[in-house]
């Protein structure tokens, strides 16, 4: 059994099948690379799984415990965390206020008044939070406005406030996506490293090959809303389904 | 100091020497010379100063960090006007109890209309608010006359019950309105050759309130409920992804901006003990999104600038009249003097609120930031004249 166990799900917009009987099982301290061709349902999928999208049938249990109707801050409280495809920061904060923001979220919950309390006296978690910077060399610019850094920092930014929340999960769409070669060699270090470093499961969504064999323990081919193979790296580079369906469109 | 770091006490510092010493910085100019008429040192006029800081301050909590821009908040005015006339009508002139029910009342009707609007976000949620004050004005107006008294508006009588006290004082006259025997319309005056200046008791308790509330804002803005506000204005996406369940935190800043205008509405009847429906029109409401904006929305010395400048203008443009710009441009020959007079007309007297809405619009547009921005250059200028500072890294906090 897999943290994640997606079954039978199946989303419909409209005339277009976007997800059909699809199955998924995420193994606890790995990652999981879903890949296929532009318009396969990838982001579809993911959506489902935090709650932005409800599926039309099938289950998604996260833990045991299903996912479906629930919130998405309850999903993340579950122990979800997403980083999105553009990325969703806090713009108009500085760098180490868009980090505070998910530490306080996981000490307090969904909701609490603590209103005349004082940021400033937050002395431990300001300094998970600047830990979290250092681990990803954002540290210097822990007083920048957030919304003048460059995609590339935003992105990082976004995956370190996911990490600061310690997720069970951590759901990536498209991590290097329109990145410069440089930025997505940079992502990749940076999330290599984090797999190194700490127990965490990731299932990411990538476009991006070179990414995924960088990556993934374990990868799910997806062609237009069903997942074709689910197999190793290494196997499914040879797989003629895969090549046929996915890599030959991208060669 | 009060567990504020150092700018910011500096800047609670500096609200209340002002507000102390008003009396005097209001009053520059000698009794019975050309410019007395820009004096603005009189008790009614500074109480509405603080009294309608309070109001600003409350609505820069919600629409300053939460970016919800409610267009129904002087509803909550008019209830807390009410229900400190009540208090007085039915307990005690004491102005303590009255303000207490009133932040109350206002609170609760904070609670429901806030629980509702905020289903909806942006244009919708402005929308409700207006409705629901448009539904409180018809009711204070006609509806629920025997509570509000109607188009009359409510006010004190001679055979008001009240437990606490008498209902007519021993010369058959109405009480007034005090604190623990102090009475709200007591003033001393102060007669410094030509100038007079008046220390009138009911500002001073206003001001030692509007303190307070101006320190519990400042408290807010620093703590983690203000920066979760913040957070929902920046991206309520991310806030969802994040674990924070955003109606909670909107519907906790709505209440307490409710809270701080039934405050204000509270303390308007403390110091004239009446309400009347026109408080709670569309009207007012727009006024505290203007003297917010005008201020500087989402900062914390914004909006008291801007209510101070819309009271201002309201009560001193309004009464320079034709007579008044013949007065002051008498030096020019006659012809010239009428012309003047006569461009001048139309942004004098009623026509202030045409001198007001042209600078408002000069200030969005130049000044997105409002008052504060404006100051904030200036003082960058000076400070440009002086030394060729170093870059700094730029952080803008809100001042
Ligand atoms: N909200 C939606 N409404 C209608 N169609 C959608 C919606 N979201 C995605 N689709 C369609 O579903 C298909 C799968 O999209 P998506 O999951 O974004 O693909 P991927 O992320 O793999 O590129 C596409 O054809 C897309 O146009
Ligand atoms: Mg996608």
């Amino acid at each position: 059994m897999g943290i994640l166990e997606v079954k039978g799900v199946n989303k419909r917009f409209g005339g277009l099948q976007a997800l059909s009987d699809v199955n998924l099982s995420v193994k606890e301290n790995t990652v999981h690379a879903i890949i296929g061709p532009n318009g396969a349902g990838k982001s579809t999928l993911l959506n489902c799984l935090v709650g932005k999208l409800i599926p039309d049938t099938g289950s998604v249990m996260f833990d045991g415990q299903s996912v479906l109707g629930r919130k998405p801050y309850q999903i993340n409280q579950m122990g979800i965390s997403r980083v999105f495809q553009t990325p969703e920061i806090f713009g108009d904060l500085t760098v180490l206020e868009n980090m505070m923001i998910p530490c306080f979220a996981r000490r307090d919950g969904a909701f609490r008044l603590h209103a005349y309390e004082s940021v400033a006296a937050e002395k431990e978690l300001a300094e998970k939070a600047e830990q979290m910077l250092i681990d990803v060399n954002m540290i210097e610019k822990r007083h920048m406005h957030s919304a003048s850094m460059s995609r590339g920092d935003k992105r990082r930014l976004e995956t370190a406030m996911c990490l600061v929340q310690e997720p069970r999960l951590l759901l990536l769409d498209e991590p290097t996506a329109g990145m410069a070669r440089a930025d997505t060699n940079n992502t990749i270090d940076l999330l290599k490293e984090i797999k190194e470093k700490r127990d965490i499961t990731m299932a990411i969504i990538e476009h991006d090959m070179h990414v995924v064999f960088s990556l993934a323990d374990r990868i799910t081919v997806l062609a237009q809303g069903t997942p074709l193979v689910e197999d190793a790296p290494e196997n499914i580079k040879g797989n003629p389904k895969v090549r046929e369906a996915y890599l030959g469109e991208s060669a | 100091m009060f567990g504020l770091d150092k700018k910011d006490s500096t800047l609670l510092l500096i609200v209340a020497v002002l507000t102390m010493f008003a009396p005097f910085i209001l009053n520059p100019f000698p009794e019975g010379s050309a410019l007395a008429q820009f004096n603005a040192g009189y008790p009614d006029l500074m109480q509405r100063f603080v009294i309608f800081g309070i109001f600003a301050i409350g609505f820069n909590i919600l629409f300053g960090l939460t970016g919800y821009l409610s267009f129904g908040h002087a509803a909550f005015l008019g209830v807390g006007s009410y229900a400190a006339v009540w208090m007085f009508k039915l307990l005690s002139m004491n102005v303590i109890p009255a303000i207490f029910l009133a932040i109350v009342v206002s609170g609760l009707f904070a609670l429901l209309i806030g629980f509702i609007s905020l289903r909806r976000s942006g244009i919708y949620f402005s929308i409700l608010t207006l409705a629901f004050a448009q539904m409180m004005f018809a009711l204070a107006y006609s509806v629920l006359t025997p509570i509000t008294n109607g188009e009359t508006g409510l006010q004190l009588t001679l055979n008001d019950p009240r437990v606490l006290g008498q209902s007519a004082t021993a010369d058959g006259s109405i009480p007034v309105t005090s604190l623990f025997g102090m009475e709200m319309r007591q003033t001393f005056q102060l007669d410094m050759g030509a100038w007079l200046f008046q220390f009138n008791v009911g500002y001073y308790f206003s001001a030692v309130i509007m303190l307070i509330a101006f320190f519990i804002a400042i408290r807010i803005f620093r703590s983690p409920f203000g920066m979760m506000l913040r957070a929902v204005k920046s991206n309520q996406q991310r806030v969802n992804y994040t674990g924070l369940n955003a109606r909670p935190y909107t519907l906790a800043a709505f209440v307490i901006s409710g809270m701080y205008a039934g405050l204000a509405g509270g303390l308007l009847a403390s110091m004239d003990p009446l309400a009347g429906a026109e408080r709670m029109q569309w009207t007012a409401s727009g006024e505290v999104v203007l003297m917010t904006i005008l201020g500087g929305a989402g900062t914390l010395i914004g909006p008291v600038l801007g209510a101070g400048f819309i009271k201002y203008f309201e009560n001193i443009f309004s009464k320079i009249n034709d007579n008044v710009l013949h007065e002051w441009f008498a030096f020019l020959p006659d012809g010239l003097e009428n012309f003047v007079v006569f461009v001048m007309h139309p942004f004098i007297g009623k026509g202030w609120n045409l001198t007001l809405g042209i600078l408002f619009m000069l200030v969005v547009i130049f000044l997105p930031g409002g008052l504060v921005e404006g100051g904030q250059r200036i003082a960058k200028l000076f400070r440009k004249g002086k030394a060729k500072d170093s870059a700094k890294p730029t952080t803008k906090p809100a001042e």
